[in-house]
């Protein structure tokens, strides 16, 4: 993948500048630091927006320091220090694959052999060549009932295994889209598959 | 087992509408008036008397803990803050309230701002839980059109404002004070106590940290009564607890059952039992990964509460229960959680941030099959050395699952170093 080189300037646009109004709103007169988690998050959902790939350049962490008053390195510690903001490009769909006990015990292992063939990638953290797949091995994403799950940009994909892996990825480098999020085994939510145990459907009064 | 019209959470599974409407029709907000009406010591009694503990994972008695808050301001605001970051791994149930009930969650907040005199609530959710975050929004803006929220929320004459702040991939933000660092837009890391948060939380305010699961309740508990919940489950272990059953069962499912219930049952009757059969079990963590496994005979008979956990070394921690029948190499298991760890470990305290990763490596020659019989003992001297020397418990919760596998399955992990010698002798001797 050609990385895209970090920009020398950032403007929060016009949809941006709505949700940054909003997000630093939710906090108390003076606190506004705490905005600065939301901030990063509007910032990089732009740049995805722009680019097609979701990342934070430190210009625009520059721009969110001066905007709430702080200093920019308090701004680049917040930004390092959660997994969920990336300070380089990814690809256009990020996978992220939980490998935590719970979706290893329920064969996480296939997800990430699936991820590494069908996208084009060797090992966590790389970039398939044509730019599409970035591939993070994440910890408990917490939807262990419902394991192993690959998360693929904001979206949940539940009760994986390599084949559906294998399906929904080549379906995207086909140009497709991605499927609704949720169980791909087809199960409601976090009900037992086989069949409700509790909470049956009231078939008659009662009382 | 739980009678259904027992469950809090009727709409765990999502099989009905979230919205406000829906919520209502299953009894949510209803007389929420009246309810406020009587006034925040009577509130904060019923909720003692109900013996809720938390339900996040340390399970610190609820009302007692709102009782904590000052009575009257000394010029500075107090603030609810609620647990949203559920990231203790095999733990989800936080997630289905708040995608399915998050009625439940937006009512238990104005209620609890109330009865601590907090006139502003945040609901910090883990950053992955992004869809779920859109969906508690989109509630809590429907609770604002119908007046529920905001100025005199629901007619009570006290105002009430509720924000959503997201997290972004940090387990530590678990942890209260990391929380409370989080959400002042610091790194997430823990503080020192004393002082606790209900002398100085957030913004050096007044604040309590309840989870999810605790406040979602309250609304349910209030208005069926102190003495309905306390009845369900066994005496200081009172009322229901949403189950995260995952792992090595035939159907992996959260399911609210009455705290107390036998380890056996929740198993066989929700989750389809374990594959192959209850004599195909090899293990269990019975309550997210910070919590000492559980063998096979433990398992026979373990009552799934706070003090019968406790009695055995463990604990219900948040309920997640990791299943694990003899397939499983529980020792790479729970090296997996020893990496989780060394992972999400803050890197503040000295002895986290490199017995973390002590840890993991001497796991990994385990599970590799490069350890010494010695290496057995001086990992668990290596877990004591982090256990109690830290800022915060994920010190204690990085050692407990190496302490728990050493307790409950010593013999194996001696037999897995003693083959990989004999293996590595051989392979020699053959060179």
């Amino acid at each position: 993948m050609t990385m895209q080189a970090e920009p020398t300037s950032f403007e929060f646009d016009t949809e941006s500048e709505g949700l940054v109004l909003a997000a630093i709103a939710c906090y108390p007169a003076g606190k506004q630091a705490s905005a600065v988690m939301p901030m990063l998050d509007i910032a990089q959902r732009q740049v995805a927006r722009h680019t097609g790939s979701a990342w934070v350049p430190r210009v625009a962490m520059d721009v969110i320091a001066k905007r709430l008053g702080m200093a920019p390195i308090r701004v680049y510690e917040v930004a390092t220090f959660y997994l969920m903001y990336n300070t380089k490009p990814v690809g256009k769909y990020h996978l992220q694959v939980c490998t935590t006990t719970p979706c290893w015990l329920r064969g996480s292992d296939e997800v990430v052999s699936a991820c590494k063939k069908h996208a084009g990638i060797s090992e966590f953290g790389e970039t398939s060549e044509d730019g599409l797949f970035t591939m993070t091995e994440v910890e408990c994403l917490g939807g262990c009932v419902n394991a192993p799950i690959l998360q693929i940009n904001d979206d949940y994909f539940e009760d994986m295994d390599g084949a559906r892996t294998q399906a929904m990825l080549e379906n995207l480098k086909a140009g497709g889209a991605l499927p609704p999020a949720g169980s791909t085994a087809g199960r409601s939510g976090s009900a037992p598959a086989a069949g409700l145990t509790a909470l049956l459907p009231i078939s008659e009064p009662v009382e | 087992m739980l009678n259904d019209k027992d469950r809090i959470y009727q709409n765990l599974y999502g099989l009905q509408d979230w919205k406000l409407a829906a919520a209502k029709s299953r009894g949510d907000w209803d007389g929420i008036t009246e309810l406020l009406a009587r006034g925040r010591d009577a509130i904060i009694e019923e909720v003692k008397t109900s013996g809720m503990r938390g339900r996040g994972g340390a399970g610190f008695p609820t009302g007692m803990k709102w009782s904590f808050m000052p009575k009257q301001s000394d010029g500075r605001p107090s603030y609810l803050v609620v647990n949203a970051d559920e990231s203790e791994p095999g733990t989800c149930k936080d997630r289905d309230i708040i995608r399915n009930e998050p009625h439940k969650l937006i009512e238990g907040c104005l209620i609890a701002g109330f009865a601590m005199g907090a006139n502003t609530g945040y609901i910090y959710i883990r950053g992955e839980y992004y869809n779920e975050a859109v969906r508690l929004n989109a509630a809590i803006a429907e609770a604002y059109e119908a007046g529920l929220l905001g100025k005199n929320a629901a007619g009570s004459g006290f105002d009430f404002d509720l924000y959503v702040h997201r997290g972004a991939g940090a387990y530590i933000c678990g942890e209260e004070s990391a929380l409370l660092e989080s959400l002042e837009g610091k790194k997430g890391m823990p503080r020192m106590k004393p002082p606790f948060p209900a002398a100085m939380g957030v913004y050096g305010c007044p604040t309590t940290v309840n989870n999810v699961e605790t406040i979602a309740g309250v609304p349910t508990i209030l208005r069926r009564g102190a003495p309905w919940f306390a009845a369900l489950g066994r005496p200081k272990n009172s009322g229901t607890k949403i189950f995260c059953i995952s792992g090595h069962v035939n159907n992996p499912c959260n399911v609210e059952e009455e705290l107390g219930i036998p380890l056996k049952d929740l198993i066989e009757k929700h989750a389809g039992g374990v594959r192959g059969g209850w004599d195909n079990l090899q293990a269990v963590i019975p309550g997210g990964a910070s919590m000492p496994i559980l063998n096979k005979e433990m398992c026979d008979t373990i009552l799934m509460d706070f003090d019968s956990l406790k009695d055995v070394r463990s604990g219900l921690g948040s309920g997640a229960v990791i299943v694990m029948d003899k397939s499983a190499d529980v020792i790479k298991a729970i090296w997996r959680l020893s990496k989780f760890f060394k992972h999400e470990s803050c890197g503040q305290c000295t002895p986290c941030r490199e017995g973390t990763g002590w840890m993991m490596r001497m796991m990994a020659r385990i599970v590799d099959g490069q350890a010494q019989l010695s290496d057995i003992d001086l990992l668990e001297t290596v877990t004591r050395q982090v256990e109690g020397h830290t800022i915060c418990a994920f010190g204690d919760a990085a050692a407990w699952p190496i302490q728990g596998l050493l307790r409950a399955f010593r013999p194996l992990v001696e037999q897995r170093v003693i083959e990989a010698q004999q293996r590595n002798a051989l392979a020699q001797a053959a060179e």
